[in-house]
């Protein structure tokens, strides 16, 4: 697979430690919603390091859109937050991953449930089934640590706010006073009174941290969905 | 040629870098990847099974299996999304004498690994025998944990991580290459990290 060296036209602050990196890339061949891509970064002496990155935008949209969490130790995702800025080329190859995308042939409804800056092969999701007009149910169940760590907050509200798609968010560790929403991680109560019934046959994709999807994928389970209908996507160390 | 990335230093590792295949990064934790939910099977319900290109379909239980003498396996693991582990530490019973017991049929030049949960892999026949490929169940002295792929896994080090399929119930030998799950969802067939066989065309 070929690499492409994209430029960065946009940058877009989502939250303090998210931010969006919208590219033009001309000989783009197309993506699917939930796909990903490598970056490759180059020192000046040859010393080269790779990630991979979901896509955030839709297929239809004009740019490719990447959004980037900063981890402090990392080797990759702290140039791109601090140092890469509007002008500059990135190096990048796909979309890779055909399993944990979404179009409407696969049906629905969909009920995509993210940790944190697992939400954005989501949005690739959402806006997709916005722009090809699909009637089939969606709802995103979003777990973040506070309201200001919502990434595509305004959005997702406007998403929520227009009846297109159904949007819950839960906050882990700090919600305003006025909050009235869900204000815990993620268990089988809180997915019980979300999703689908198990009868109802939800394409459920989950995607987070490692722990996150591991916790609400058997707790899907065990609530009685199809494990062959729960497609999983996993960030992060296990932290053992 | 890359382009030089402005401003890129990036850490560089401090581990011999002729160890490292192209493109990965090494980490001291153990990440986990899976396509789905974690299956979680009793073991008195579990098996592992030869069948395919076989002189005769084997079966072996849990405490079957576990009787056969393992080996210890101490060596690096490369996953596909880029980050390697060094000096990992498995248990497991060697392809080979599974293979040896179940007799290989002449005509077995490739083979599928299926697991609990419906995940494949393919390999070809030579990939796994001559001391290259274990069914493990234990990692660090401690049993295969089910996120990492417990109660037992394939493990193929040479190969990309997803090669080692995870929950692995068995294999079937086959004559004509058959691409498994991720093989056919975009990413290469055979996968070796030193050539950087990440994706279809690499």
């Amino acid at each position: 697979m070929n690499w492409r060296i994209t430029k960065v036209v946009d940058v877009i602050n989502e939250t303090a430690r998210v931010r969006s990196l919208v590219l033009d890339c001309p000989d783009w061949p197309g993506h699917l919603a939930g796909q990903h891509v490598d970056i490759r970064l180059t020192a000046a002496d040859g010393y080269e390091a790779q990630r991979s990155y979901s896509i955030a935008s839709a297929p239809e949209d004009d740019h490719l859109v990447l959004t980037v969490e900063r981890l402090d130790d990392g080797e990759v995702s702290p140039y791109l937050f601090d140092v890469l800025t509007v002008g500059d080329e990135l190096e990048l190859r796909g979309p890779i991953g055909g399993f944990f995308v979404w179009t409407p042939a696969m049906g629905g409804p969909i009920l995509l449930i993210a940790g944190g800056s697992g939400v954005v092969p989501f949005r690739a999701m959402l806006r997709h089934r916005t722009a090809v007009h699909s009637t089939l149910g969606a709802r995103l169940l979003y777990s973040a640590r506070s309201m200001a760590d919502v990434i595509y907050r305004e959005e997702l509200s406007r998403l929520a706010d227009s009846g297109v798609a159904d949007v819950v968010f839960t906050l882990t560790r700090e919600w305003p006073a006025e909050w009235t929403g869900y204000r815990r991680r993620i268990d089988m109560e809180l997915l019980r009174a979300v999703s689908w019934t198990p009868a109802e046959r939800p394409l459920v994709y989950v995607c987070g941290p490692s722990a996150f999807v591991e916790s609400a994928a058997n707790a899907l389970v065990d609530l009685g969905h199809d494990a062959s209908r729960i497609r999983t996507e996993r960030f992060g160390p296990t932290g053992s | 040629m890359s382009p030089i990335s402005r401003g890129f230093v990036g850490k560089r590792p401090s581990t011999d870098p002729r160890r490292l295949p192209p493109g990965q990064y090494v980490t001291t934790d153990f990440p986990v990847l899976s396509a789905g939910p974690t299956p979680h099977s009793p073991l008195a319900a579990w098996s592992f099974t030869i069948r395919g290109a076989v002189a005769q379909t084997k079966t072996w239980t849990w405490s079957e299996f576990t009787a056969i003498p393992p080996e210890t396996i101490k060596t690096d693991i490369h996953c596909v999304t880029k980050w390697s582990k060094f000096d990992t530490t498995w248990s497991g019973v060697s392809l080979d004498v599974l293979l040896a017991q179940a007799g290989v049929d002449p005509s077995a030049k490739f083979l599928t690994a299926w697991s609990d949960g419906g995940y494949t892999t393919n390999l070809p026949l030579e990939a796994v025998t001559g001391g290259k490929a274990w069914v493990a169940f234990s990692y660090d002295g401690k049993a295969l944990a089910p996120e990492h792929g417990g109660p037992a896994r394939l493990l193929v080090p040479r190969l990309y991580f997803w090669k080692s399929a995870k929950w692995v119930r068995g294999i079937e030998l086959l004559r004509e290459d058959v691409p498994g799950f991720w093989e056919v969802n975009g990413y290469n067939n055979y996968g070796d990290p030193w050539k950087e066989q990440r994706y279809q065309g690499d």
